[in-house]
């Protein structure tokens, strides 16, 4: 581990010049920082605790939504009474994350900060555009079974690798951010970037900017579901996963927001899928029209090929789930 | 004692202590759960300084030159240690001489080549990444990396008749190709050492499985002798075949703390656990399986290739069990090495089984299906009365018995058998069985017992305990046989100062061990029925006193009596065929729309004679099962194509079932004695849980899904791949 300086705020303001410093980096749960500081793919001059400071609430706003402050840990999250009445979907996506240990440490801002798990980004030893910019992708000639088959670039297939973040994006969720510049607010959809020609910007978090809370919209009705695919029923990163919040008027389909896992950089949003679903009967061949259109520009890399195929199956599976439709 | 003979009448059926079989809880339990068992890296020793090893980024070629000054230069760093006798390689379990050597002959991608020294963990690993270096590395489209692709070499051939033949004239034929996954051994603790060396004795406590073996391999590695060795390994976290020979760490501490004259730790990461210590071979299998109307096998076909490093004989022995397991007059078993640049090949988890057995049994299960004979009819029509090729007689087999008891257990349903006939919900569920077969080790050993004149004994040892039970059940072996409850026995193991046992590894400890144990205390009878003077086949010990006369601690009369026990398989390892077998019945559920597989129960049963604590037994066993999950659905080592490199060498990515993974596992210990076994008639068990296990899910998965996988482990793609 390389040395660093180790500095505790003591004010929002102060959180944001101490990480002002392109050397620096916030830590919280250190849950995914500190492992890949002692690989020294993370390399901080300085380390900025944030945890001095009191992000850690969960309240409702003032439109009926939920404040989920940045460093409310994604066990509190999960339990929290409005979150399992009114958002399950994201209850389910943050206990289909990591372990119980994992969850009582990691907090909402370091969830969604969390760094890809490709195999070679996370290794020293091999060439990684996200982390070494201009030395090369080992992903995309080696093994690339968890990696993204859209939105990716030449340069990069890495996936960003949360659950809870997907379920974010179902739910329309915003990120609120302070920095220099003031405060803004993202959408949780706009948060995380595509690859394109600079892997190495997970997301539009700027220098010196913080994440202070996630804010969830009024409560909608329907069903939410969080469909997690994977080879061991815990501790495993998605191969694909799929969050819906569907609601039926009748036999037809009044809302369907989703959003998908282990498929992207970010978790994958496409718009167009509501428009088609809505007002629709649900049907195989309607789940098959959806699926071709969430699928139209996938590419696969030879070991991730199957995630084409799977994430079809997986978006079927679900839509029938949260519908009653027959497959 | 050097046994040539079965013994058929064994002291143990008749001793009155009855604490041997007892479910007791391991001694050594609540201090481990407790975090007071101190593990090798967690010794309190001052001024130990901090090493880190440095690998090679490189599949293949050398290192030609090391700035120490560099290094030196960073904060706290003491030493770079480049010694010509820092091993490149793990010494293969029982070699007892020292690994290949030559650090700088780079043969693996992570091999280890120095070891960075400083004051403090952090600096040292932080100066271990920065340490520079040149290094020639061989032009990548000429090195060797696919098994498939790789020159090869036949390392084994048993031929009788003619299985083509067989083949062709057959009514039934299965010609199936099967391959397994490369598996690591995965222990929680990571391999480490503390090496201390005071000028001309050398102490290392290390994270090792056969001391017997290790301090001839140190020994050998560093030029010294033995008798200035002591290695101590008290509690091991796992060793799973990794630990079986000393590797990187334990010479690298050594040379470290020789040239620097104060104590250095060594630990590995995670990661250069995974790179750099043994992994188990990836195969390729064909059987070919050849019966007549009613199942008989008429020829046996086992062919296999497997990989590993050059100038390394081990070869994963996946033909072990198919040697006997089934009968069939023609036979043609057969095992290719092919030499391929990924870290050394080694013992892992049930070497030859674990992966020969799933293979082998999801043919058998094919078979069932082509010749409409039901799957545990179809094996117990094969079983041989004795060796197919040899005509060796067995010491002992309960395969049938397995077979009858977990079938019942589990509910079986012998009826036709059909895929695709049980949906809930978006689950097709099924069931699928498998036999177990693990031939059965044993090893010379010594142990010492001692009576001390409180009435309480003690057993002394360098057997390891690997958290399978060795301290709890070598005190109920001599409690057993002295008369003495389980607390009233003291066991001390994992040190070369105690006389030199056969160490932990292919499930021999209990049995190896526990027989030295039991002709130590058969001494220590032979003098208390003296001293007491009553005839030694009379003698009967109970709570601390000779039945109907004198208690121990009047018989010691104050002073200690002692006694070594030496054992030794002779010629009885010719005239029999030893081994544990067993059987798997598994229900799994596997998900119509992802393919995902989950079992939902199983069942084992188990013939490994006798039990020596029928908790530990069981936990055994049901280890074992979990192991047969991972092999099954979940465990595979990925290298990269291009440079060799292990890419998934964390416990993140190399996937071990987790709880959420294991059902409720049924253990089923079959009633047996195997008086060829050993003197205690007790064979292996702990590979022996999971030398099939992996086929019995498998073919659950074919009969719940109808998706016949032909490569394990059974990923959801691979399903998916497969489903109709």
């Amino acid at each position: 581990m390389k040395p660093f300086r180790y500095y505790r705020p003591d004010s929002l303001d102060h959180a944001g010049q101490l990480t002002s410093d392109a050397e620096a980096r916030a830590i919280a749960g250190g849950t995914n920082l500190i492992d890949l500081m002692k690989l020294q793919v993370e390399t901080p001059q300085e380390l900025v605790d944030i945890n001095t400071l009191s992000l850690g609430e969960i309240a409702d706003t003032d439109d009926g939504g939920l404040s989920i402050g940045a460093l409310a840990t994604n066990t509190a999250t999960a339990a929290h009474p409005r979150v399992r009445s009114d958002y399950p979907v994201l209850a389910r996506a943050i206990l289909a994350g990591a372990t119980q240990q994992l969850r009582n440490k990691a907090t909402t801002g370091g969830n969604l900060c969390q760094r890809t798990r490709c195999y070679y980004f996370t290794n020293i030893d091999q060439p990684c555009n996200k982390r070494e910019p201009g030395s090369g992708c080992g992903a995309i000639d080696g093994i690339a079974r968890l990696h993204a088959v859209l939105g990716t670039s030449p340069h990069c297939i890495a996936t960003y690798p949360g659950d809870m973040a997907v379920a974010m994006a179902a739910l329309d969720a915003t990120v609120q951010i302070t920095g220099p510049a003031g405060e803004r607010s993202v959408p949780v959809r706009d948060f995380h970037r595509l690859p394109g020609d600079t892997p190495e910007k997970d997301n539009v978090l700027e220098t010196g900017e913080v994440i202070t809370a996630v804010t969830l919209p009024a409560p909608v009705g329907g069903k939410q579901l969080y469909r997690k695919v994977r080879e061991r029923s815990s501790y495993a990163f998605a191969l694909v996963s799929v969050a819906s919040v569907v609601e039926m008027d009748g036999t037809r389909i009044a809302r369907a927001d989703l959003a998908f896992g282990g498929l992207a950089h970010k978790p994958w949003h496409d718009p167009r899928l509501s428009e088609l679903l809505l007002g629709e009967e649900p049907t195989a061949a309607l789940f098959d029209k959806a699926a071709d259109l969430l699928l139209e520009d996938a590419q696969g890399y030879g070991e991730n090929d199957f995630k084409i195929p799977l994430a079809r199956r997986a978006l079927a599976a679900t839509l029938a789930e949260a519908t009653g439709a027959e497959l | 004692m050097e046994q040539d003979k079965p013994n058929r009448e064994c002291l143990l059926d008749k001793t009155p202590q009855g604490t041997l079989g007892k479910p007791l809880s391991r001694s050594e339990g609540l201090a481990k759960v407790t975090g007071t068992a101190p593990y090798a890296a967690e010794y309190p020793i001052a001024d130990c300084l901090e090493g880190v090893i440095v690998t090679a980024p490189f599949a293949k070629g050398t290192i030609d030159s090391i700035d120490k000054e560099g290094c030196l230069a960073m904060e706290g760093v003491i030493a770079v240690i480049d010694d010509e006798r820092l091993t490149s390689r793990p010494a293969q379990g029982t070699a007892g001489e020292a690994p290949v050597q030559k650090p700088r002959q780079i043969d693996y991608f992570g091999q280890p080549f120095a070891l960075v020294v400083a004051e403090t963990f952090e600096q040292a690993r932080h100066a271990a990444k920065h340490l520079e270096f040149t290094f020639t590395a061989d032009d990548l489209s000429q090195v060797p990396f696919d098994p498939e692709a790789a020159e090869s070499e036949r390392q084994e051939e048993t031929r009788q008749g003619d299985v083509a033949h067989a083949m062709s004239d057959a009514k039934h034929a299965v010609d199936a190709r099967i391959t397994t996954a490369g598996h690591a051994s995965a222990a929680m603790e990571p391999h480490a050492a503390i090496a201390q060396w005071d000028g001309s004795n050398l102490t290392v406590h290390a994270s090792l499985q056969m001391l017997n073996y290790n301090i001839s391999e140190l020994a050998d590695a560093l030029g010294m002798d033995e008798d200035n060795i002591r290695l101590v390994s008290r509690y091991v976290g796992g060793g799973f075949g990794s630990k079986l020979g000393i590797s990187q760490e334990c010479l690298a501490a050594s040379l470290a703390s020789m040239a620097l004259e104060k104590p250095v730790r060594v630990v590995l990461s995670r990661q250069q656990v995974f790179q750099t210590i043994m992994r188990r071979s990836e195969t390729t299998q064909r059987f070919r399986l050849a019966a007549g109307d009613d199942g008989a096998l008429s020829g046996f076909g086992h062919e296999g290739l497997v990989s590993n490093l050059p100038e390394e004989s081990f070869a994963e022995p996946i033909l072990q069990s198919s040697q006997f397991l089934y009968g069939g007059q023609n036979r043609l078993l057969g095992l290719d090495v092919a030499r391929v640049h990924r870290m050394t090949a080694g013992s892992v988890r049930a070497p030859g089984e674990a992966v020969g057995m799933p293979a082998l049994e999801v043919a058998m299960d094919m078979l069932a299906e082509e010749s409409g004979v039901d799957p545990v009819e179809l094996r117990l029509r094969n079983i041989p009365d004795a060796h197919p090729v040899e005509g060796t007689p067995f010491s002992s087999h309960k395969l049938a018995e397995c077979l009858q008891q977990a079938a019942d257990a589990f509910g079986w349903d012998a009826g036709p058998r059909k895929p695709r006939q049980r949906r809930e919900g978006e689950w097709w569920v099924g069931t699928g069985m498998a036999s177990a077969a693990r031939v059965h080790n044993i090893s010379k050993a010594k142990a010492r017992v001692t009576l001390k004149p409180d009435g309480t004994a003690l057993v002394e040892t360098d057997m390891t305990d690997i958290g399978t039970g060795t301290y709890t059940i070598l005190g109920q072996l001599a409690g057993e046989m002295l008369g003495l409850p389980r607390d009233k026995v003291l066991v001390e193991l994992g040190d070369t100062r105690f006389p030199r046992g056969s160490g932990s590894g292919g499930s021999w400890g209990a049995s190896s061990v526990g027989s030295a144990v039991y002709v130590a205390c058969q001494g220590l009878r032979r003098e208390l029925a003296s001293r007491a003077g009553v005839n030694e086949d009379d003698v009967s010990l109970k709570d601390g006193r000779i039945a109907n006369g004198p208690s121990l601690i009047d018989l010691l009369d104050g002073k200690d009596l002692s006694e070594e026990g030496f054992y030794e398989p002779g010629d009885i390892d010719d005239d029999f065929v030893a081994a544990g077998f067993g059987a798997y019945f598994a229900q799994v559920r596997v998900n119509r729309f992802t393919g995902e597989t989950r079992v939902d129960r199983m069942t084992g049963a188990f013939g490994f004679g006798r039990v020596l604590n029928e908790k530990t037994a069981r936990s055994q066993c049901q280890g074992g099962m979990v192991w047969s999950i991972g092999v099954a659905l979940t465990e595979a080592l990925h290298f990269d194509p291009q440079d060799g490199h292990l890419v998934n060498c964390d416990l993140a990515e190399y996937h071990v079932p987790v709880n959420r993974d294991v059902p409720e596992l049924d253990v089923i210990m079959v009633e047996e004695r195997d008086p060829a076994a050993s003197p205690i008639q007790a064979k292996g068990i702990g590979e022996l849980g999971m030398c099939g296990g992996a086929a019995a899910i498998a073919n659950a998965i074919y009969n719940a899904s109808g998706a016949r996988v032909m490569d394990f482990p059974m990923t959801p793609d691979r399903v998916l791949a497969a489903m109709p």
